[in-house]
């Protein structure tokens, strides 16, 4: 079985992190990865950039709505991520917006750029 | 990270939120302040017992604005403080009381907190210490140490431009989309400010000053607030673009290492990346700003793997757009260097030379005339110039790399002579 774990935090508080503090932390959990790394159980690992950074798409009446930063709601669920290699962000807005097209349902796509990644070993 | 590490942070990180509603609350910084610290005691004592709460921020309002009172109360009447369990003893029905009370407001409490510290009366380096203050929450020592002056010193500046705050009347009325705009506007150049402070240090021991990562701090938290602003994301971008050259900036020596010779291997990526996406972010907006340029400015040069493969041409285009903008002849000289690069010295002097009367007394506006005159082997004007520019530096690095300069231009010199 796959099993993504997700990271969860305060924002604000992290942004008010050192860039020795945020070294360390990195550094820490990078020694935890390694591990599972070397046992070839450990897929992609991806940091993402603050949520300042974060552009929201959304099926609107007529048209997709792509608002400034992240998706906000708290009644829907998180199901599921792409990761992409774009050269701009429009063209990361273009993906998003097909996604969109192709989900019957109105689901949001929030477009998060990453900060750091991973790609990890090949597993099954 | 120890438990008080951890404590810190979060009264850190809540700091903005916390000091806004308890300034609406009491409408006076000194009372805001103290309720603020009371709080901040009160978590130092309740959290490593009872757990952190929820919502820190809530938290600290809920907590400070009773402390507040009590004082408010203590002082009219002279009566002594209501037991100690009364207030401490809280739970989170309560503090999602104060979460309430505060969720509609907190935008405007903060932009209201950052407001009041850019006050048109406080010279440049009275908000910038008010700012690190009171948003911030820096110490007086720290702010003191960063602007060379001792503590006592920065305390009496802090209070006369509290003062002068407070004698002004703080704006609680809920600004219309046009004040809105003008007080944001008038906040992201005082976090411009704080940022050029600690940029502008010049030397690398001073460079460690908290200041830069404090106005990224505040770019992004008014980025959080404002997310659809595109001057705000250019500012956010700005100061990432600055920022990710800090170790390139300076030698093992602490001497300025320029742009064009600088390790860009020692750039970091992450901060431009960020910058990367704010800027594509901003441009979809399609309403240039002064910042969102100058961002853009920036971004060229992140973006060129050397110092050669930089995009003049997109760079003079940007400083003209900017100069219509915003004309100002220090834009005009900072086009000046993209002009000399694609043209030649000859035209950027041609640019430089009517300025002379305006930046007179501007450091870089000697070093570069100084340097395109060198360039065209005119070396006692090229003399002059360095002389004067050694003579307005503000910082021992700005004065030895001119200095590199004027020995160049004395060995030529020497050497015409033979």
């Amino acid at each position: 079985m796959l099993y993504a774990v997700l990271c969860y935090d305060c924002e604000s508080e992290i942004n008010a992190w050192s860039k020795e503090l945020d070294d360390k932390v990195m550094a820490d959990l990078g020694a935890v990865n390694q591990r599972y790394a070397e046992a070839g159980k450990l897929g992609p690992v991806a940091r993402l950039m603050p949520t300042t950074a974060a552009v929201t798409v959304r099926k609107g009446a007529t048209d997709d709505i792509i608002m400034d930063g992240p998706f906000a709601e708290t009644k829907e669920q998180f199901l599921g991520f792409f990761v992409l290699e774009a050269a701009t962000l429009d063209e990361a807005i273009t993906f998003a917006r097909e996604l969109s097209a192709a989900n019957p349902a109105n689901g949001t796509y929030e477009i998060r750029p990453l900060q750091f990644f991973n790609p990890g070993v090949p597993i099954t | 990270m120890t438990e008080l590490a951890w404590i810190d942070l979060a009264l850190t990180s809540a700091r903005p939120q916390a000091m806004g509603a308890l300034l609406r609350y009491f409408r006076n910084l000194d009372l805001a302040e103290e309720a603020f610290q009371e709080a901040c005691l009160r978590a130092l004592k309740n959290w490593p017992e009872k757990g952190p709460p929820r919502d820190p921020a809530a938290w600290l309002i809920f907590v400070g604005r009773n402390s507040g009172i009590d004082q408010v109360r203590k002082r009219a009447k002279h009566q002594p403080l209501p037991p100690e369990e009364v207030l401490s003893d809280l739970e989170d029905t309560e503090s999602d009381l104060a979460d309430r009370l505060d969720g509609a407001h907190y935008r405007d409490d903060i932009l209201r907190l950052l407001f009041v510290c850019c006050h048109p009366d406080l010279p440049a380096t009275q908000q910038i210490a008010l700012a690190l203050r009171i948003v911030s929450g820096l110490s007086v020592r720290q702010i003191a140490k960063a602007f060379l002056v001792s503590e006592a010193a920065m305390e009496q500046r802090i209070t006369r431009a509290k003062a002068k705050v407070g004698a002004a009347g703080i704006p609680f009325e809920t600004p219309d989309a046009v004040a809105r705009a003008e007080r944001l506007g008038l906040v992201a150049a005082m976090i411009y400010l704080v940022f050029n402070e600690g940029y502008s240090a010049g030397a690398p021991e001073r460079a460690d000053t908290p200041f830069c990562a404090e106005a990224i701090r505040l770019a992004r938290l008014l980025l959080t607030l404002f997310p659809s602003e595109p001057e705000i994301m250019g500012l956010t971008a700005l100061l990432l673009l600055q920022h990710s050259r800090l170790d390139a900036r300076f030698d093992a020596d602490g001497q300025i290492v320029l742009l064009e010779d600088q390790d860009r291997s020692l750039w970091d990526r992450a901060l431009i990346d960020e910058a990367l996406v704010l800027i594509d972010k901003a441009i979809r907006h399609r309403t240039p700003g002064a910042l969102q340029i100058q961002a853009a400015i920036a971004a060229l040069h992140a973006r060129a793997t050397t110092a050669a493969e930089t995009d003049w041409l997109q760079i003079d285009l940007l400083y003209q757009t900017l100069e219509r903008l915003q004309p100002s002849p220090v834009v005009r000289l900072n086009r000046a260097v993209a002009v000399s690069k694609r043209s030649g010295p000859e035209a950027a002097l041609a640019l430089v030379e009517p300025l002379a009367e305006k930046l007179s007394g501007y450091f870089y506006f000697h070093g570069l005339r100084g340097g395109l005159l060198k360039q065209l082997g005119r070396y006692s004007e090229a003399h002059e110039a360095f002389d004067r520019a050694i003579a307005l530096a503000t910082t021992p690095a700005e004065a030895a790399h001119i200095r590199q300069h004027l020995d160049c231009v004395q060995r030529e010199m020497a050497a015409a002579e033979k």
